[in-house]
């Protein structure tokens, strides 16, 4: 499909969200090697996102990117739902991947993070962060075409990871 | 939730009725439930609803069967839903590499080999496999990687009988059908070891046939046979161990059958309960730093692997150090 800008635009969001949080972890998941079945974590983001916004357009699957919900007013919204605020950065590069693949298509639009168990939302756009966005595609690109995973560093991140004991074993 | 396994010994009906599991046997009808189960294994003589399969295979649960005599049968195995192309790439181009695959072939049997003479000195016995050892990295074919392991295990279990009570000697090991009790147990055991290891490689991206010590398609998931090697001493033959001399397993326990010494109904049960126990009990992970299962460890081990068919780190076996 050439409509779809995946022949260049390769990265999937949660790739970009690792490359924020993990390289190691970006290299495992992008070859296959996922942990996120054994985590509670990811479990119950699962369910957050499952019983939350009814009535919206959900899990939208556009070439690499899977956005968990859209609303289309006067301007199209992307939504990215996160439990926690921790990984901030990550949410904000994500979102910032989206609205980037989405310009790609011809489509100006905006992000909003929802936080919903802290009640919160934050608005991101694209304006002026392109060359952000290119830049950790590149670095995500370069990730995952190493052909061994670049050693784990051991931060606090690390006790919460699905990806712990596959590390540090 | 932790996920446990779930072992029936009786004989019963395993159904569905809508998202809930049902088993049945002469006690009643009594729900399972199902998000705490991780696996299943089957001693009885089980009637299983192709509804209550659907449902295991969407949940992920592998189950495994036993035979009247306790030996594994095989598995309905769900169909994978962990795949990593890479990977599986990775560990055939190391069984196809002479090198790589007869290095993992002999990782295996050196944790084997220390697991044994671990063992022995648990037990009281002053014995050193460094000969054994060390004649194990000289070999270069993987049948003489074989033939070492064969020669310790004579050794291992040799010693091994000068500790056990007089009735209960393993003289000699016979299989199928084991010719004694503690042979019975030995192979009870260790088929239970086994169907143990082929669930912990379905939840991995390892595929199960691949195999390096033992040759793929000998059986079925030959990679589970290859990580036997390494907790068949450490779980299987402990657990024997202190069956046998703490007493809480005697001959009434057995029966004898055309086939054999086998384990009776309440033989079996003990001896379940017991792996069931001891697969739940944690030691403390030197790496980790942190509590684990021993039924972890098994994944652990699988974890290992898979760093080493990337490229990470070298495969390591685990040596017993509990």
């Amino acid at each position: 499909m050439e409509t779809y800008p995946e022949n260049v635009l390769l990265i999937r969001g949660t790739e970009i969200n690792y490359l924020f949080i993990c390289p190691t972890k970006l290299w495992y998941f992008s070859k296959g090697i996922t942990m996120e079945q054994e985590s509670e974590y990811v479990d119950l983001g699962k369910f957050l996102h499952e019983r939350s916004y009814f009535g919206e357009e959900k899990e939208v699957q556009i070439g690499s990117i899977k956005i968990d919900f859209i609303k289309r007013g006067n301007t199209i919204e992307v939504h990215e739902v996160k439990k926690g605020k921790s990984m901030e950065k990550a949410h904000e590069m994500q979102a910032l991947y989206y609205l980037y693949y989405l310009k790609v298509l011809g489509i100006r639009a905006k992000a909003i993070l929802n936080y919903p168990k802290l009640r919160e939302t934050k608005e991101i756009i694209l304006d002026g962060h392109e060359e952000e966005v290119e830049e950790a595609i590149n670095e995500a690109e370069r990730i995952k075409s190493l052909s061994a995973p670049p050693s784990p560093v051991k931060s606090r991140k690390c006790k919460k990871c699905a990806y712990y004991d596959l590390c540090w074993v | 939730m932790r996920r446990r396994p779930l072992t029936l010994l009786s004989d019963g009906t395993l159904s569905r009725r809508e998202n809930t599991l049902y088993f049945e046997n002469a006690q009643g009808k009594r729900p399972l439930a199902v998000e705490g189960i991780y696996d299943i294994y089957i001693y009885g003589h089980v009637n299983i609803t192709s509804q209550s399969l659907h449902f295991l295979a969407q949940k992920g649960i592998a189950v495994h069967f036993f035979n009247h005599y306790g030996y594994y049968d095989g598995s309905f195995y769900p169909r994978e839903s962990l795949n990593s192309g890479d990977l599986l790439i990775k560990q055939a181009k190391h069984y196809l590499d002479r090198e790589k695959r007869l290095k993992l072939a002999k990782l295996f049997v050196v944790g084997g080999v220390k697991n044994m003479e671990k063992n022995l000195k648990k037990w009281g016995m002053k014995v050193s496999f460094n000969e054994f050892l060390n004649e194990l990295e000289a070999v270069e074919k993987i049948s003489e990687v074989m033939n070492v392991e064969a020669r310790v295990r004579q050794e291992y279990y040799a010693s091994w009988d000068e500790t056990l009570p007089e009735d209960f000697k393993i003289v000699k090991r016979t299989r199928r059908p084991p010719q004694n009790e503690i042979n019975a147990l030995i192979s009870f055991l260790n088929s239970r070891i086994y169907a143990t290891i082929v669930s912990e490689l379905y939840n991995t991206q390892l595929s199960p046939t691949i195999s390096y010590l033992h040759e793929p398609g000998e059986r079925r998931f030959s990679l589970a046979l290859d990580l036997s090697e390494i907790f068949k001493p450490i779980i299987a033959d402990r657990i024997t161990n202190r069956l046998v001399k703490q007493g809480i397993i005697k001959k009434e326990h057995f029966r004898n059958d055309l086939n054999g010494v086998l384990l009776n109904d309440k033989g079996k049960k003990i001896v379940l309960k017991a792996f069931n126990e001891e697969m739940q009990k944690s030691v403390r992970h030197p790496r980790l730093k942190k509590n684990v299962t021993k039924q972890r460890l098994i994944r652990l081990e699988a974890y290992k692997l898979i760093k080493h068919l990337v490229g990470t780190q070298e495969y390591n076996p685990l040596v017993a150090w509990f």
